[in-house]
């Protein structure tokens, strides 16, 4: 199959007055799966459906395998779309609705036959040709509706939160599948979901959206890791912030919070900025104090089985703290003053 | 960039000319244009025709109110006009004491003969009113079963049927369901709570109905009320049929076709009756707008019902009885007529007989193969335009798309008569090529009023049928290679089929039995549909009995008609009910 990539260089669109994406810039590589991800009505659908030449026409271009689609008609882009709701059609047949776009390409039926049995075999649901849309479950209907679209051969595959309506089970299932299947094809995929274990785990590479604007594009791990802003970093994972100042003392670097504490910072880190962000795995929970270490005090305990999720109160915010649970090993009683031992190695200062 | 995309040279000249002179018309501008044409033609002309005639010196062409000064001048006028008043009002009142109990107590009580008053109270919609008129006066007129039984036993004789008395009867028979059925789904959607909570504030009995109930189920009979209103008002079969002729309706008739096309006075009344239909149908849009009070909440679920007791129990069943059998005489009538050898001064027919229906068949084929014609022109015309426009108004973001359904709804506001009256003088000077004859007194012309009359409801039939197909399920078909107009034939018009075919059903069976436009367009007996055969039957007294048969045959067609509609769409419904989640 031919592989595309898509190139997004400053889309703005608008539904009227409101304005919906704010200069999109986006470089996908051909065969890469990508995921958008963020909160609702962050415009991430409408991002994806302006690349299948659904909504309002944009204002930039969107070039796919080099050629800007702008002003295409969506039955001339040579996109693939599955939807949310997965929108078989309920008059057809598994087969006729596999077969559709295949008789639109004018296709020879001998091929669009034996190109139907191949797409449907590909979702393993060759044996329920015949049903209509409303005698499957939902699993199968979503692997009708991802035959359907991959038969035709489409450069870019687009998915709109295809999994939303599946049971969890059944989520983690067909998010592999998908995934298996992409790498099968190697077909260039977007990937749209707000739920990021789905985008960390299938995505090569993310872009993270927020109010119509792209906050970061990476790989799940870099963004967890070092994420560019306050929203990203809040957004991924749970993140502590502190605010404060980076100061330099005798070439040590030392972050001071606003109500005095200071964070050595790792040898050789310059870094600037005014918030310092801890992940919760990262502090370690002491009943002595140390150097580098926060005064705090325990205000809530949650045992979650392999972890303990602690609320402590320290360096002017609640900072919430994972520790790794282990039998007969004591924990921390609310009201209890600790001392945090922050790993600022993997600290990131914005 | 634009021009990296490959252009058709053809369009190359237009594209760089300004976009309003050369605007790109797809296949949907030009259908849309098409039906803005089309509806012109056949509707807004000709009734801004009428209105025009109307504000005309007939001799000199001028501008005058004369016409109207005339109008209100003559006495016939002045008392036709508030007859038509008054029997719409009165109709309003009579149909109300009918609806009333019915809605308060399937909807107040635990009641077992609820499914009877919901049923049987769609029954006289399927019955053209004129149709009926006939038979109720051989039940409840001067000789009739009722007053010849009132006569034997008390020696008195009430004038049910006498004058306007006979047509207030006939049209609150027949259209009290509008009001029973708006009265009933306002007072279903009342919660619970709300009139809970007035109980628990100290409220109860016909307190609470005054200061709660009422105000909260009167935009439903408001409505329902202005409805009636209205079709009574309009409605010539009717009026003609118990030769009432000193009514709005029946005077245009008579004057246009007795005086002719150029007397002033149908116009005059054509232009009070679209008066009347806009103000009638705006208050009914005012009072709903703003005060929708579908006050049920999540877990609510209507009013509190309570049980009867058994005296309450005997009461409410001589209640819905009384008035059922009231509400069915004239199909009873209709019946027995049809069924009946003589019928006269006796509380029943002579003796039955299966003749009036040999009779019938024999003088009346032409009438029910006109009747298909025409209705099956007009119903398969008004889903075809009821598709696009719907299509056009829903789905594209064509320039006047809301005009369009406008145009198609204001329908809605002009009476058959006025329409007639329209075609009559619009078409009248045209003629048509080959056929030697004005297009006014061709037949074609009867079934293009049946199909604008019937427009608006085929239209939102089909809207409803269109709202249902998400637009997910378009937007794959596009993505998978799919034009729009591929889409629309592949996708949305298979999926819109139920809600087309219901729409088409309904207005065949309507169009079946329209009587008011059809009169006035009639130029010969042999292009007559069904409903102005019944009339010519009944005209004569020894026809009557045929032309009663004619009138079940009407009553079946379109009982087949709602009850095939109303499968349709429950069909339609349950396919639907899956493959698309959302
Ligand atoms: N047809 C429309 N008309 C007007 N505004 C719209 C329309 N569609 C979307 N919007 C607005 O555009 C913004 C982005 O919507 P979009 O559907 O792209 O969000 P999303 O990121 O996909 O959210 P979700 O996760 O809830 O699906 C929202 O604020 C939404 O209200
Ligand atoms: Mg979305």
């Amino acid at each position: 199959m031919k592989k595309a990539g898509i190139t997004i260089k400053d889309l703005h669109l608008s539904f009227g007055p409101t304005e919906v994406l704010k200069g999109v810039n986006l470089d996908i590589k051909p065969g890469e799966f990508f995921a958008f991800l963020g909160p609702s009505g962050s415009g991430k659908s409408t991002l994806l459906r302006s690349i299948a030449g659904f909504g309002p026409r944009p204002k930039g271009s969107i070039l796919i395998g080099g050629k800007d689609v702008v002003a295409l008609d969506p039955w001339k882009r040579n996109v693939g779309m599955v939807f949310q709701s997965y929108a078989l059609w309920p008059h057809m047949s598994v087969r006729d609705n596999v077969a559709f776009g295949l008789r639109e390409r004018r296709i020879p039926a001998a091929d669009i036959a034996t190109k139907v049995q191949e797409g449907l075999e590909l979702v393993g649901l060759a044996h329920l040709a015949d049903r209509m849309p409303n005698q499957l479950s939902g699993g199968q209907q979503q692997r009708v509706a991802l035959a359907r679209t991959v038969v035709t051969e489409p450069e870019v595959l687009l998915l709109d939160e295809p999994l939303s309506n599946l049971d969890a089970s059944l989520r983690v299932q067909m998010r592999r599948e998908l995934l298996r299947l992409q790498r099968k094809l190697g077909l260039t995929t977007i990937f749209v979901t707000h739920d990021q274990e789905e985008a960390n785990t299938t995505s090569d590479r993310m872009a993270v959206l927020d109010g119509g604007v792209i906050q970061q594009i990476g790989t799940p791990q870099e963004l967890y890791d070092t994420p560019a802003n306050l929203f990203v970093a809040n957004f991924l994972g749970t993140a502590n912030i502190l605010e404060g100042k980076v100061e330099t003392e005798g070439g040590q670097a030392r972050f001071r919070t606003t109500t005095g504490d200071t964070l050595a910072l790792p040898e050789g880190k310059t870094a600037s900025g005014t918030n310092i962000v801890l992940r919760p795995q990262n502090i370690t929970l002491q009943r002595d104090p140390g150097a580098n270490a926060l005064a705090g005090q325990v205000l809530h305990r949650e045992f979650l089985g392999g972890q303990i999720r602690y609320l402590i109160k320290a360096g002017g915010a609640e900072i919430v703290v994972d520790q790794s649970h282990r039998a007969g090993r004591d924990w921390f009683e609310p009201g209890m003053a600790v001392h945090l031992l922050a790993n600022t190695d993997s600290a990131v200062v914005l | 960039m634009s021009n990296t995309h490959e252009t058709p040279v053809a369009t190359g000249l237009a594209e760089r000319m300004p976009g309003w002179l050369f605007p790109r018309l797809s296949g949907l501008h030009i259908v849309a244009l098409f039906i803005a044409l089309l509806l012109t033609g056949l509707l807004l002309i000709p009734v801004a025709q009428v209105i025009f005639v109307a504000f005309q010196n007939p001799a000199t062409g001028a501008l005058t109110l004369q016409n109207f000064v005339d109008f209100f001048g003559t006495s016939l006028f002045r008392e036709s006009f508030w007859n038509s008043f008054y029997v719409s009002a009165m109709s309003v009142v009579v149909a109300t004491a009918i609806a009333l109990p019915l809605a308060y107590i399937t909807t107040r009580f635990h009641f077992s003969g609820s499914i009877l008053i919901q049923s049987l109270g769609f029954i006289p919609l399927i019955m053209p009113p004129f149709v009926g008129a006939v038979a109720m006066q051989l039940i409840f007129g001067r000789n009739g079963t009722v007053n010849l039984l009132l006569g034997e036993r008390f020696g008195i004789n009430i004038p049910f049927m006498e004058g306007l008395n006979g047509v207030i009867l006939v049209q609150s028979i027949h259209y009290f369901p509008f009001i029973l059925i708006n009265l009933s789904a306002s007072l279903r959607n009342i919660d619970r709570s709300m009139e809970e909570a007035a109980q628990n504030l100290g409220s109860s009995g016909m307190r609470l109905f005054r200061k709660i109930v009422f105000p909260l189920a009167m935009p439903g009979y408001v409505a329902g009320a202005a409805l009636v209103f209205i079709k009574v008002f309009d409605d010539l079969g009717t009026p003609l049929l118990l030769n009432v002729n000193n009514m709005l309706a029946p005077q245009a008739y008579l004057r246009i076709s007795g005086v002719g096309i150029s007397d002033p006075m149908g116009y005059v009344i054509s232009v009070i009756l679209v008066a009347f239909s806009i103000l009638s149908l705006w208050a009914s849009f005012l009072v709903m707008r703003g005060k929708d009070y579908a006050t049920v909440q999540k877990g609510g679920g209507g009013m509190a019902k309570r049980d009867l007791k058994p005296a309450e129990k005997v009461a409410a069943y001589g209640v819905v009885i009384f008035i059922l059998l009231v509400v069915l005489s004239p199909h009873i009538g209709l019946a027995l007529l049809s069924f009946g050898t003589i019928w006269s001064f006796a509380p029943l027919p002579d003796a039955y007989t299966l003749q009036n229906y040999v009779t019938m068949w024999a003088g009346s084929k032409t009438f029910i193969v006109n009747t298909v014609l025409y209705a099956g022109i007009a119903a398969t015309l008004d889903v075809i335009l009821g598709t696009a426009i719907a299509y056009i108004v829903i789905r594209t973001k064509i320039f006047g798309r809301k005009g369009l359904d406008y145009l198609a709804t204001a329908a809605l506001a002009v009476p058959g008569v006025v329409l007639g009256i329209g075609y009559l003088r619009t078409f009248h000077a045209i003629d048509v090529p080959l056929i030697g004859k004005p297009l006014a007194s061709w037949w074609v012309i009867i079934a293009m009023a049946l199909m604008i009359r019937r427009l608006p409801y085929a239209l939102r039939a089909c809207m409803a049928a269109l709202q249902q197909v998400s637009l997910a399920l378009e937007e794959a078909a596009e993505s998978l290679g799919a034009t729009k107009r591929r889409t629309i034939q592949k996708v949305v018009v298979p999926l819109m089929t139920g809600g087309i075919l219901a729409g088409f059903v309904t207005s065949f069976a309507t169009a079946a039995v329209e009587l008011s436009a059809t009169i006035m367009l009639v130029s010969s007996n042999n292009d007559a549909p069904l409903a102005y055969g019944i009339y010519l039957f009944m005209q004569t007294p020894s026809g009557r009995g045929a032309g009663a048969a004619l009138g079940i045959v009407a009553v079946i067609v379109v009982a087949i008609g709602t009850i095939a509609s109303q499968i349709i769409i429950e069909r339609d419904k349950k396919l639907k009910a899956s493959g698309d989640v959302q």
